[in-house]
This record gives C-alpha cells, structure tokens and sequence, in this order.
C-alpha cells in the first residue's frame, strides 16, 4: 500500500514549501556548498595576492574585504550549516523518526538562513563588503573609524544568521530530546547525534552573547549610544570579551559535529565497535561545557594581567585532556580492527592526522607568555585552518563521501574520492605548514603586503602553490558529483555496513522515513541480532505526512527586510518587514493542521 | 616532514640572521623567556606528533583489510585502564608546560624594574609616536633606546586598537584607547630592531611599521642631545632649505592642506596630529616606516600620500596636496635638513 502524501514530490513550488528534514538537509547542504565554494575562491585571490612581496594584485582596502568576508563566509556560511545539512538529514533517521520536532521552523532556519547569507554577501555588489575582520574588534567598526556600509553589512547579516541558528538549535535539542525511537536510550544514541546535541545546546547558549555584543554595536552605529565609545566612558574590551565569550563555544559548534561524524565514519570502515562510547561521549560534553571557561585566551595580548592569564592558561590546557582523549579512542578503535580504506575512511583518518597539528599548536597558544609572539601573526593562522580545515573540512567530507549514498541513491567514484583526499591533504599541508614558520619569523596576519626583506617570499609562494592544490582538490570533488549522477554505483540500503538506523532503509529514504516505528535494543542496531524490528519496504498502513508551507519562507522574507530596511536607514520598510513578520507567524500559527 | 622538522630544529636553535623579525632570535631577556618557554613547549609538542602520528599511521598500516580475511574483527568496546591511563598521560604533559608557563608569566607581567627609561607610546592610524618624559623628546616611527637600560613602554591609542610588537624585543602588547598597557624588557644587543602593528587597525594596517635602534650608551646620548636642539629660525635659512620652510609654513586652502596645521617642526610649526618633524631628517625612514628617507623617497611621499599609505581619514591622514615640483623640491631639502 503506498503511503498517503498530499504534497507533490517535484517542482520547484515543492521545494520552497518542503518541510521534509531531507530535502531541508539538502537545500542547505547545496547552498552552504556554494558558499564554501565562494569563501574558498576569496581565500584564493588572498594568496594570490600574498605569492610575492609587494604586490599589487588587490589593494589594500579589497584584501581587507577578501579576508573578513573569507573568515565570516567560512565560519557562518559554510561550515555550520554544512554540519547543519546533516544534522537535518541525518539525526530524525539515527534516532528512528519521522521529521524533527517542528518541521515548519526547520524549514524557517533554512530561509532565515538563506537570507542572512545572500544579504552579507550583496555587499560585494555595492563595493562595500565588511572589512574590520572576521572578530569585528570594536573600536574600529565604530561609526568613527568605518563610516561605510561594510560594517552594516556584517553587524545586520549576523543577526539574521544568529536567528537560523537559535531557531535550529531548540529544533533539534527538542528533536532529539523527544523523538527517539522505542528503545533508543541517551546512550544508545549514535556519536553524531550526541555530538549534534552537545552542538546545539552551545547554540542555543552562545549566539545569545554574540547577539548581544551585535546589538550593543548595531545602537552604536544607528542610534549613537555609546557601548564601544571610549570618549563616553565604554570600554572596547567589552566587545572582545563578549564575542570570544561566543568565539570559543563557536569553534566547538564547528569542530563536535565533525568529530561526531568521524566517530560513525571509523567503526563502519574498522568493522569494529567505536572504542569507549561512554567516554567518547562524555569527553564530547566536557568540551562543551570547558568551552565556557576558556575565552580570554584569545586576549592574552590585551594585558589583562598574570592572574586572569595564568587561569585562562591553566582552563585551556585542561581542554586539550578529552580532546586527546577523543583521539586516543578513535586511535582504538582501528587499533584490531580491519580497516577498509573507503574514501570517507581516508577522510576520519586525515581529520585525525591534521586535528593532532592543530591541537598542539593550540596549547602552544595556551601558555600566555609563548602566545605573545604566536597571537596576530601567521602561526595562528595556521592554526585554525588546521583545526577547521584539516579538522572540519575534512570531517565534513568524511560525512559527505559516508552519507552521499543514502542521501542520492548513488556511491560516489572511489578513485575520484581518493584523488581529492590526496590532493586535499598534500594542499593543506603545503599551504598551512609554512604558515607556522611564516608566524615565527615575524609576519602578522591581515597585512595586504610585506617587504622583502622580511625574508619570508619563498614561503609564501610555497604557501599559495598549496592553497591552490587544495582549492583544486574540490574540482576533482565537483566532477565526481557530475559523474556519479549518471554513472554512479547504485547504493542500495547500506553499501558500508554501517550499523546505525539510517542503514535500515532504503536509499534515498522514503518521504516518511520509517514504515513502522522502529524498535531499538542495542547501540548498533544493525550489527546486533535483533537488534531491530523488522522494517518492511512498504509500509503495512498509510502514513500521513504533512502537505508543504509557504509561511516559513514568508516569515523569513519579513525578517530579511528589517535588515535590508536598516541598512537604507528607511524606517518605513522595517515597519513593513516587522508588520509582514508578525502577520506571517500569526497566519502560521493558525495554518490548519491538515493541507 | 623529516626536512620540516630539521628546519624547525635550525630555526629554534637561532640561526635565523636573515629574518629580521623572528621570535626566536631574541635580543632582550624578556624575549629570550619567551623563546625559551617556547622551545620548552614545542619539543613536548614534536614527542606527542611523533609518537600519536606513528601510532596511527601504524595502526592504519598494520590493520589494513586484505584480501582472503575471513571472519570479523573482535568487537572490543572499551578498556577502562587504558582511557584513565590516556587521561592522565597528556594531563602529566600539561604540567610540564603550566608549571614553567605560570612562572614566566609572573616574570614577564610588564613591571618596570627600576631605572627604567620611560617611553609612552602612542598609537595612531598609522604610525607610532614615542613620548620621553624623562627628556622630553617627542618622535615617531623610530624608537632609540640604550643598550643594557631597562626600558618602561607605557602604551595607550587615541583611536582603533593597534598591537606594539618588535619580535626580536619580546612579545606584543595591544595598545587600547582608554587603557594603558605595558611591557617592560631590557635590550641586551646593539643594532636595528624591525616591528610592525600586530592587531588590524583598518585600511593601512600593513604600513604601520616601526624600527628600534639600540644604541651604545654614547649613541643613544647623541641621539638625545640632538633631539633637544631645535631647528633653527627660518630667517637664518638660505636658498632652497629656506623656501622649503616658506613652504611648510604656508597657508594652503582648504586650510587642513597646509603642513603645519597637522605636523610640529620647532619653532615654526605646532601642529600634532601627525608625526613630529622636528628632527626628521635623523630619522631612516618615513610614512609609518614604510619608505626609506631619502630625497627620492620624500618626493614619492610628497606628490602622493594616499598612494602610498592607502586609507582616508578626514582630518587625520595626509591628503593628497597638489605641490609644484618647485614646492617639492624645497620641501625635501628642508625636510632633509632637519637633523
């Protein structure tokens, strides 16, 4: 019998109305995508401009620009709602659900979502793309010191991203909180979606502070008040503690889903449980509370004194425990096993092998008096791209190489997947380990140009030369997708073995997900005997899902346009944005249950 | 990775003559603790790499699948003396990093040992000014100090944050308007330091250099005694000097276009809201030490400030001037002649 849907599966009208998770996962894995591809080619013409000493590729005010919008594309368009497209299409079917808990608000991130994005990056059209970095260091984002639109752009689009963000967090704490199949303990759950939780619970506390400091400098720039105006009697380390407050909790937003990815990803292909769950677990949620308590580390230049430093020092350090820890059980969780060296295997180990130079070079930053000469400069540039590009991006791929089968029916080109991983490994190598040295020797960050007599030129060509090995890497990655669309492998359930629910249905999933509800008895499910029920290709009575909606876009388009009607300073379009908002969530509210 | 390593090895042991801003060739106690703690956490950071990456690349080596396995691997799911022995293994590390790293921090705090010769240092939009109460001498871009001397840098801006750091001196310190910070450091050899703005301060952060001299006890007096001399009146001035200080000190319109409005030269200009010129002439370099201080260097400077230091700040950068290459000229004898 087939299941009962009311709304079309096709069309474009179909997928602005979807409330479907994974057509939700998939929009926003295209789009956060294309906005990586856009950060990308901005870090790309950065080093272009940085190949020899002196040059004058770009001036400085466009290099400005180029770095701020590389550092907030990445951060806030690319890698979380990268994570996001699989918390979307993967967490309702690890935890044996239909959708998320609210399906409508889901659909509302996404465009939210969408908005923010196309709204910061329009700035490029006017020429006034932000500038001030992607921290955004109060004083110089003031009025006085940025009288133009950049930073408008950049304290606007935020906070329509903040909005996403928030809107998804409570969506998927409440998702996993509730929604669990029978039998699915806490600690049953697979490590993606606790990781996803843990996630989302410093969502839902983080983009709070930042929204906050957004505001304080949104009045500042629009009403004259006087949070980050010396003169007045504020203090511009306001800002810095406010948005590290978020910063740091953030970089774990963007590292936990992926090591939650790569503990799928490692037992599948070790054909091997993951080595201490529990502590897996547990070191993943410590991260996430001690995340709290390490934000002035980002500040050890500013003075705050040796107390605050040597306290800062000693939280930081303490945070490198279960971050080893983590990798110690990754480690042994190959360690017997029989490893089947797939593309998204090659990917978790890669992400293991980077995140171990990042990590080091971030105790490094731990020790206050050691930072003083690593802080601003190169060596911390490299350190976060290795922590977010050898440890997030590849991650994300991992996810990206394991998922594509289930999500498009189709196994991706191995060779092809092999060659990328390659290509990428040697290029984040050869791109940002000349950067630690770079730092070393002298050579601060965000500087348009340096002399030559720096003595740094050959580095930084060895630099570039990996950065564009890297960016290349993901041709190799597009042209897989174009080919597999036509010559792919056909997937069927589970082509890895993966012993967690997504692996029980068919690929891609129908709209409905599970036939019948599935019924859990152990922590992987699918490498257990009866560990499942038995879940029947065609359901054995109708399923009813939910016809699609058009008030979430809507909802969104009026919160865009209060954004859109601050930066023209026109008051009458941010009343109308407001009125249209609060008409759409009230004609939501009110959406009869069945369409 | 081994050359990687070898190279990480030359640098740190300080063969590093031809960086001229490295952080680990110091020139000053306080550099050289920091270094030290560095050296102290790297070659902890190089033990953990090697044996963490050997075990994995080993792991992933040994345990490869290979064709004709059969059966499955044995599914182990934890072991609880391993994980409390894989806690307590990187907790011991840290300790051999925060013992040393508390200690230096306490050493390194900024507190001036007495004696001192006090700087103030002033950040500005793009250049640093250099204020010594002690002698009264007000400069930019170029900080003379005596070898040996504990030096006192009392820091503060009067607009965006900017971060003072001279590698080879020590570790930086931001420099933050409303706030006074400190670094206090004792300069154990004679010669020339290169350092340049470390937080990004807006369009010209690249240009907002600095250059320390250490010089001898001898040097350094010289230097200041110099400094306290001032220029001579413009009516003791001859030919082209002199119509280059007719130059400086005319009224332009608009008004902010005018030399002295914004620049000090005594006794014939009190302006301050650029760089003291009154002995620019000793001076290596100029435009936030960015373009050396030679006639040819001044005439680039002078047809077209922005050019060279891009960034508009009404009121506060130096504006592009339409001079005649008459004005030019004169202006760079005078401004050469100021020594």
């Amino acid at each position: 019998m087939p299941a009962v849907t009311s709304a079309k599966r096709s069309g474009v009208w179909s997928w602005i109305t979807t409330t479907d998770h994974k057509r939700i996962g998939i929009l926003y894995g295209v789009t956060a995508f294309i906005f990586f591809l856009m950060g990308g080619v901005e870090a790309l013409i950065i080093r272009a401009q940085l190949a020899a000493p002196n040059n004058t590729l770009v001036d400085a005010e466009t290099y400005n620009q180029l770095f701020t919008m590389h550092g907030t594309t990445m951060v806030f368009l690319a890698i979380m709602p990268l994570s996001a497209a699989f918390f979307n299409y993967m967490i309702p079917l690890q935890i044996g659900a239909r959708d998320v808990a609210f399906p409508r608000l889901n659909a509302f991130s996404y465009w939210v979502f969408l908005f923010g994005g196309l709204f910061l990056s329009s700035s490029f059209l006017f020429g006034a793309a932000p500038n001030g970095g992607w921290f955004g260091y109060a004083n110089l984002t003031s009025r006085a010191y940025s009288p133009g639109l950049n930073i408008d752009f950049w304290v606007l689009g935020l906070q329509v991203l903040g909005i996403a963000s928030i809107a998804a967090g409570i969506n998927f704490i409440v998702t996993i909180v509730n929604l669990r199949a029978p039998g699915m303990t806490l600690m049953r759950m697979p490590v993606f979606t606790w990781m996803s939780l843990v996630t989302q619970f410093i969502v839902v506390t983080a983009f709070p502070v930042i929204t906050v400091a957004l505001i304080f400098l949104m009045f500042d720039r629009f009403f004259g008040t006087n949070f980050y105006n010396v003169a007045a009697g504020g203090d511009l380390l306001l800002w810095q503690h406010l948005f590290w407050l978020f910063g740091h909790p953030e970089v774990y937003i963007l590292i936990l889903p992926t090591m939650g990815m790569v503990s799928e990803v490692l037992p599948t292909f070790s054909r091997k449980p993951l080595f201490g769950y529990a502590v897996v677990v547990y070191s993943g949620v410590l991260i996430g509370v001690m995340g709290w308590g390490v934000w002035s580390h980002h500040m050890f230049a500013t003075g705050l004194g040796p107390v605050a430093d040597s306290v800062f020092s000693a939280t930081t350090m303490l945070i490198a425990i279960p971050t080893g820890v983590k990798i110690f059980n990754w480690i042994a969780t190959m360690w017997g096993g029989r490893l089947e060296l797939k593309t998204p295997m090659l990917f978790a180990i890669g992400f293991i092998a980077m995140f171990i130079i990042g990590g080091l070079s971030g105790v490094m930053h731990s020790s206050p008096p050691s930072d003083l000469q690593q802080t601003d400069t190169y060596f911390v540039v490299a350190h976060i791209h290795y922590v977010l590009v050898g440890g997030a991006i590849m991650g994300i791929m991992s996810g990206i190489y394991y998922w594509w089968p289930k999500m498009f029916g189709k196994v991706l080109n191995e060779g092809m997947g092999k060659a990328h991983w390659l290509f990428m490994v040697i290029g984040i190598n050869l791109s940002f380990f000349p950067m630690h040295f770079i730092g070393l020797l002298g050579m601060p960050r965000r500087i348009y140009t340096y002399d030559t007599q720096l003595g740094l030129d050959t580095m930084n060509l060895v630099s570039t030369i990996g950065a564009f090995i890297l960016g290349g890497s993901f041709l190799i990655f597009l042209y897989n997708v174009w080919w597999t669309r036509k010559n792919g492998l056909q997937a069927g359930n589970d082509p890895w073995g993966g012993a967690t629910l997504e692996w029980a249905v068919s690929s891609p999933p129908p709209e409905y997900n599970f036939s019948v509800t599935p019924r859990v008895s152990s922590r992987l499910p699918l490498w257990t005997a009866n560990g499942l029920n038995e879940i029947p290709e065609v359901p054995p009575e109708p399923v009813h899902v939910p016809g699609g909606t058009y008030w979430p876009i809507l909802t969104a388009a009026g919160i865009l346009a209060l954004a859109v009607g601050a930066i023209m300073h026109s008051l009458w379009i941010v009343l109308g944005g407001a009125g249209f908002m609060v008409l759409c969530v009230y004609r939501w509210a009110f959406e009869p249950f069945e369409v | 990775m081994a050359s990687l390593a070898g190279s990480a090895a030359a640098l740190l042991s300080g063969c590093a003559g031809q960086y001229p801003q490295s952080t680990l060739d110091p020139a000053s106690g306080f550099g050289s603790q920091l270094s030290d703690l560095f050296g102290t956490i790297f070659w902890w950071a190089v033990v953990v790499f090697v044996v963490v990456e050997a075990v994995l690349v080993y792991a992933v080596i040994r345990y490869r699948a290979r064709p004709g396995q059969e059966g499955k691997p044995k599914p182990v799911h934890g072991h609880t003396a391993l994980e409390i022995a894989w806690t307590l293994a990187p907790a011991v590390i840290l300790l051999f990093i925060a013992v040393p790293t508390i200690s230096t921090i306490f050493r390194v705090d900024g507190t001036p040992e007495s004696g001192a010769l006090e700087v103030e240092v002033v950040g500005h939009q793009w250049w640093w000014e250099f204020k010594y109460p002690e002698y009264g001498i007000i400069t930019a871009n170029e900080l003379h100090v005596p070898v040996g001397r504990p030096l006192a840098l009392s820091m503060t801006s009067v607009d965006v944050i900017h971060s003072f750091w001279v590698p080879r001196l020590g570790g930086k310190r931001d420099v933050i308007q409303g706030r006074t910070t400190r670094l206090a450091l004792t300069p154990d050899s004679v010669g020339m330091y290169l350092g340049q703005c470390a937080e990004f301060c807006g369009e010209s952060h690249a240009n907002m250099r600095t250059r320390v001299f250490v010089d001898s006890e001898a040097d350094f007096d010289a230097w200041v005694a110099r400094q306290l001399t001032p220029a001579p009146p413009v009516d003791s001035l001859e030919g082209l000097v002199r119509q280059g200080a007719e130059a400086f000190t005319k009224i332009r319109d608009p008004a902010n276009y005018s030399c002295l409005i914004c620049h000090k030269v005594e006794p014939i200009a009190f302006g301050a809201i650029g760089p003291n010129l009154t002995h620019v002439g000793g001076r290596t370099t100029i435009a936030g030490g960015t373009i050396p201080n030679t006639p040819e260097g001044l005439r680039r400077w002078l047809r077209n400030p922005p050019g060279e230091k891009p960034g508009d700040l009404p009121g506060r950068s130096m504006p592009k001037v339409d001079l005649t290459d008459e004005e030019i000229e004169a202006l760079v004898a005078f401004l050469q002649s100021l020594n």
